[in-house]
């Protein structure tokens, strides 16, 4: 009987429900209730036209959407232990966790991907919701680090996508262990000094939100996506109050300073593409800056910066002859230090007398 | 009058009659003190025999005690020299988290605490133990004191969770854990964290990223407790048991899973029957622990407890 019912039935429902599919050519907004033709919703990236909803998109459409000419390449994430618990409710997690997996072809809930935005090299790792509610296992714990090992290696930008309900709460505790690990993750990357960007889209929420994605250099979130940590349901059941108008929505968080800003989905690609430039462009090391006054020239800024994609070591002429603002900035201090040593030392000696 | 749980009824019925009694000997019966003995002994037995199989469900419920000793009790048992420091420095003041600096075994050190109350209005003014994101602004000022005087970190988590309420999210809960995380592994100062009865998802991680977690035996520590679980896999509230044992939330599971590193043992009939053995023995616990952390430098400390976290999930319970 459980075989009948558990195996091959939903198989044969797969095979009568497709069937159906090709007649879904109209979709509805959930936001506005507008029918919007298939095509025209797939065009604008899954907002809805005439109310601007930003509807969900999985991990591999929003890959195609951040990184240049949608060309990115996948890495295989390391096999982790399934079902640590060996955890049941109304049915087995590893029945839950084959379905998913059968359902979306993935192997979990997290996707990693390296390319370039904006011409600058980039780590994405993205969450896909559909993957039972984009939650945050061992094996997405384990995407997070290797994302960042890889952002390491390249050094690249990493940025995180989250799309999640929080933690998965068929791994118990080691679900909530993710929250240390992911934020080690995120340490790593920070100690190389790489930026790491925040792309909060909706859902994101519950012990997702309180750890790696609220850590980034910069928090970008998408129009409408609900962000908190806490469900909305439960604070009102225990406050027992209706909830504010748009409340944990992105615009919201932007309110109150919770993310840097909100941008439409067209948008990201471009807003993150400049960032990246403007974070990437690091100075050289203080130290070997020659200390130039003379003023740069435009065009060798320009030139310089279509160059440099890859800083070499020991070639930081772009950008050090291109600003000479910046270079002037950076070597500010150790100018100061070495050529008014005893003026430094001024300070030093004034309590003393 | 001692709290009694429901699965304590006969225990319950035993140390009412053994009361009784012993009022009545007052009026000088004599072979009464030998009933006494014999039914205390029968007490003991039975009190033995429920806590050495106690359900995953019956540990939330010990692990909830309201006689369990909490955060302010370890705090005055433990601590001496305790000058209790306030607020975060930017919105308020959160008594949901207790810390301050103090002299524990000798050892000057930072203590962080998340405190239920014991009565009606303790447990308004602590707000139930659940901690508004001031709290955790409150306790990441602290570390970075620990860190600056390089002074070892305590933390005693008991606490159902980071409160969900409006003026918390406006505010920046998640935020303010996720800060709490990274700062707390961040730090090159020893962290011992012990749990001391309910361990509640992101609201005691954030106090609990530490080179040693000590858990007592009849504690919990969970992701979700077994009654939001429940309400949301099985739909129901009603299965809080069967959530409660498939979350593997005890002391004892979490040591197997490589979650925590040191389990201290309660005194018969759990922690708060013997609430100043119970508080000696963890402070024997964190003693024993910051000796051997005592010896580490801080980038050896900062090491190990990343480490220590890289390594979790490698093993399931198999």
């Amino acid at each position: 009987m459980n075989w009948i019912t558990n195996y091959v039935r939903p198989k044969i429902r797969a095979l009568v429900s497709r069937t159906d599919i090709p007649d879904n050519l109209w979709e509805k907004c959930p936001a506005c209730g507008q029918m919007i033709f298939h095509r025209e919703l797939e065009a604008s990236l899954r907002v809805c036209p005439s109310c601007g909803h930003h509807m969900r998109i999985g991990a591999k459409r929003r890959l195609e959407l951040l990184f240049d000419e949608g060309d990115y390449s996948l890495i295989e994430l390391p096999e982790t232990i399934a079902d640590p618990l060996r955890f049941r409710d109304r049915e087995r997690y590893s029945e839950r966790l084959r379905r998913s997996r059968s359902a979306t072809g993935r192997q979990d809930a997290l996707l990693v991907a390296h390319g370039t935005i904006g011409g600058r090299k980039a780590v994405v790792a993205a969450f896909d919701f559909s993957f039972m509610g984009g939650s945050m296992g061992i094996a997405v714990g384990e995407g997070l680090l290797a994302a960042a090992k890889l952002a390491i290696a390249q050094e690249a930008a990493l940025i995180a996508v989250p799309a999640s309900g929080g933690a998965r709460m068929q791994e118990g505790i080691l679900s909530l262990m993710q929250m240390p690990r992911s934020t080690v993750a995120v340490e790593m990357v920070k100690d190389k000094g790489l930026p790491y960007i925040v792309l909060l889209t909706d859902p994101t929420t519950g012990g997702v939100t309180a750890s790696f994605a609220m850590l980034g250099d910069i928090h970008i979130a998408e129009p409408g996506a609900v962000i908190g940590f806490a469900g909305a349901r439960v604070i009102e059941e225990t406050i027992r109050e209706t909830l504010p108008e748009g409340f944990q929505r992105a615009e919201y968080l932007l309110d109150h300073g919770m993310v840097d800003m909100v941008v439409e989905r067209k948008d990201l690609p471009e807003t993150l593409g400049r960032i990246l430039r403007l974070l990437g462009e690091r100075r050289p090391e203080a130290e070997v800056v020659p200390l130039r006054p003379s003023a740069g020239d435009e065009a060798g800024e320009a030139k310089a910066r279509q160059e440099a994609t890859p800083r070499l070591v020991g070639e930081p002429a772009g950008e050090a002859k291109g600003e000479a603002g910046e270079a002037a900035r950076a070597s500010d201090k150790p100018a100061a230090a070495k050529t008014k040593t005893p003026a430094k030392d001024e300070p030093e000696r004034d309590p003393a007398e | 009058m001692r709290h009694y749980l429901d699965f304590e009824k006969p225990i319950a019925e035993l140390e009412g009659k053994i009361e009784e009694l012993r009022h009545l000997s007052d009026g000088g019966e004599l072979n009464i003190a030998d009933e006494v003995a014999r039914l205390q002994g029968k007490a003991d037995r039975l009190l033995r025999q429920t806590y050495t199989k106690l359900s995953a469900w019956q540990k939330c419920q010990v692990a909830r005690h309201p006689e369990r000793p909490h955060s302010a009790d370890y705090l005055a048992a433990l601590i001496e020299d305790f000058v209790p420091l306030a607020g975060d420095r930017l919105y308020g003041e959160d008594r949901a988290i207790l810390g301050g600096l103090g002299r524990f075994r000798g050892h000057s050190c930072v203590v962080l605490g998340q405190e239920k109350g014991h009565d009606m209005q303790s447990r308004v003014t602590h707000n139930f133990g659940m901690p508004r994101p001031e709290g955790y602004r409150k306790a990441q000022r602290l570390m970075q004191l620990a860190e600056r005087f390089k002074l070892p970190l305590v933390t005693f988590v008991d606490t159902a969770g980071a409160y969900p309420g409006i003026g918390a999210e406006e505010r920046g809960q998640a935020e303010a854990i996720a800060r709490c995380i990274e700062l707390g592994l961040q730090l090159r100062v020893p962290v011992i964290a012990t749990v001391i009865g309910e361990g509640g998802s992101g609201g005691a991680i954030a106090l609990a990223t530490a080179n040693r977690v000590i858990m007592l035996e009849h504690s919990i520590y969970s992701v979700i407790s077994p009654e939001g679980c429940a309400s949301i896999l099985w739909r129901s509230a009603e299965q809080n048991q069967e959530a409660a044992e498939a979350l593997r939330l005890t002391a004892q599971d979490l040591e197997k899973l490589g979650v925590i590193d040191q389990i201290v043992p309660e005194p018969l009939g759990a922690a708060h029957r013997g609430r100043d053995k119970t508080m000696a023995a963890v402070g024997d616990a964190i003693e024993e622990a910051l000796q051997a952390l005592g010896r580490l430098d801080g980038g050896t400390l900062k090491a190990q407890r990343r480490d220590k976290f890289l390594a979790m999930g490698q093993k399931g319970l198999g």
